[in-house]
């Protein structure tokens, strides 16, 4: 097979870019020239390390793409490029907040499912306060809101319920009520955005929580249950209209 | 018993450390040397060139975490979950925090000159307070002596000498 010459990185921010491309960088990361950093002057070698987000691996002479979708471009704090795919199959990641079901308790250990290959373990001692006398009341079939430490693909997925100065910080079981649906991992990313639309305008109609994990899934709980319904087919259906047809919609709910 | 025949001791027995008190340091070291030549010989290594290690640049990342800037995935709105509500307000300005540097100078009611000149002088006088009586009277002196330039000159030389311990002369 030929070896396809590789575009510069920059050029391609913003467009599709294929599994099999290979982004070339700019001459300040290259690996092989060491002697040729001091030429450079001090203003335009970039501060610290280049990060290679999902659905990019760093090669030889560049970033090679794994995944399909648009490759988007941070230049703050050194740089980070990634590509920004679209996929409903949720992988383990270290430091991911998600949502987990307690489907079984073993000894000292939960299980949780969280839509990912394997089940997640969770120690009782992991939630804030718990000690070993005083264990957290966990049934099973409760919602978990947790953070991974260990996600890889050798080991099995293990989480917790507090950070590392010990607090829970929103973490832990997740109240009783409410709607448990999943949507894709690309949605999830739009709503968790800084300033997301759909969320600012969903605010505006009635008082409800809404908890969002990475995996996927998303929690919804409002006073009534025709108003949870409504808030969870908004979301499901803002996938895949357009800002407009949205505000038409909620113009409607508001009005009734 | 103690025939012409001598015993021969084994090369083990002899390597072994209560063997070798009686000798000198010279046959120590030799004995020593070739201990190393055989562990080392026994010692398996790779007859490949060395590969020096390249310090790279890139760093890669399987999070989307940390490329974008996302919000805390609990929410809560018109006050449904007041702690929630608190709990929002805290994490997205943690976030907000790291990028905004502002200088956070409050400002003083005293200046900086005048509260320099007020510790020179606190410094002092609460530390008259926990002075022993003979220091007392020792900076009362030098009090005065500073202050007071004209005077019993004469008086103030022998006052002012500290009693010391005086060693009796045998």
């Amino acid at each position: 097979m030929a070896a396809e010459r590789g575009a510069p990185a920059e050029a391609l921010v913003g467009q599709v870019v294929l599994p099999g491309d290979l982004l070339l960088l700019p001459a300040h990361y290259d690996e092989d020239a060491e002697g040729e950093r001091l030429r450079l002057s001090a203003g335009t070698a970039p501060q610290g390390r280049l990060l290679c987000g999902p659905g990019l691996r760093r090669s030889g002479a560049g970033l090679l793409v794994t995944k399909c979708g648009l490759l988007r471009h941070r230049p703050a704090g050194g740089g980070a490029f990634w590509v920004d795919s679209q996929q409903k199959r949720y992988v383990p990641v270290k430091g991911d907040h998600v949502i987990g079901i307690v489907t079984a308790k073993a000894g000292d250990v939960f299980r949780l499912d969280v839509g990912g290959s394997e089940p997640a373990s969770l120690s009782y001692l992991a939630f804030e306060g718990a000690t070993k006398r005083n264990r957290p009341n966990v049934q099973v079939g409760d919602l978990i809101y947790g953070q991974f430490v260990v996600a890889n693909k050798d080991m099995e997925p293990e989480m917790v319920c507090i950070d590392s100065s010990g607090k829970s910080s929103g973490m832990g079981i997740i109240g009783q009520d409410g709607f448990l649906f999943k949507v894709s991992l690309g949605l999830i990313r739009k709503l968790l955005a800084p300033k997301c639309e759909i969320i600012q305008e969903l605010s505006q109609l009635y008082p409800f929580e809404l908890v969002l994990g990475m995996n996927g899934r998303i929690w919804v709980k409002a006073k009534t249950v025709q108003q949870t319904l409504i808030i969870v087919n908004i979301l499901e259906a803002c996938e895949y209209m357009t800002a407009q047809q949205r505000k038409q919609a909620l113009a409607k709910l508001s009005g009734n | 018993m103690a025939g012409e025949v001598k015993t021969k001791l084994s090369k083990n027995l002899l390597r072994m450390k209560f063997m070798q008190r009686g000798l000198d340091s010279q046959t120590k070291k030799q004995l020593e040397e070739e201990e190393k030549k055989i562990i080392s010989e026994e010692h398996w290594y790779l007859d490949v060139p060395d590969l020096k290690e390249k310090e790279s640049c890139i760093i890669e990342e399987r999070s989307f975490l940390r490329c974008e800037d996302l919000v805390y995935g609990r929410m809560s709105f018109k006050g449904f979950n007041p702690e929630i509500e608190k709990l929002m307000i805290k994490m997205n300005s943690k976030c907000k925090e790291e990028e905004i540097e502002e200088d956070d100078k409050m400002e003083a009611d005293v200046s900086d000159e005048e509260m320099a000149r007020r510790y020179e002088t606190l410094v002092g006088t609460i530390g008259k307070k926990f002075l022993r009586k003979r220091d007392q009277r020792v900076l009362k002196d030098d009090d005065e002596d500073d202050e007071v330039e004209e005077g019993n000159s004469n008086i103030r030389p022998s006052k002012r000498a500290k009693k010391m311990f005086l060693k009796p002369q045998d």
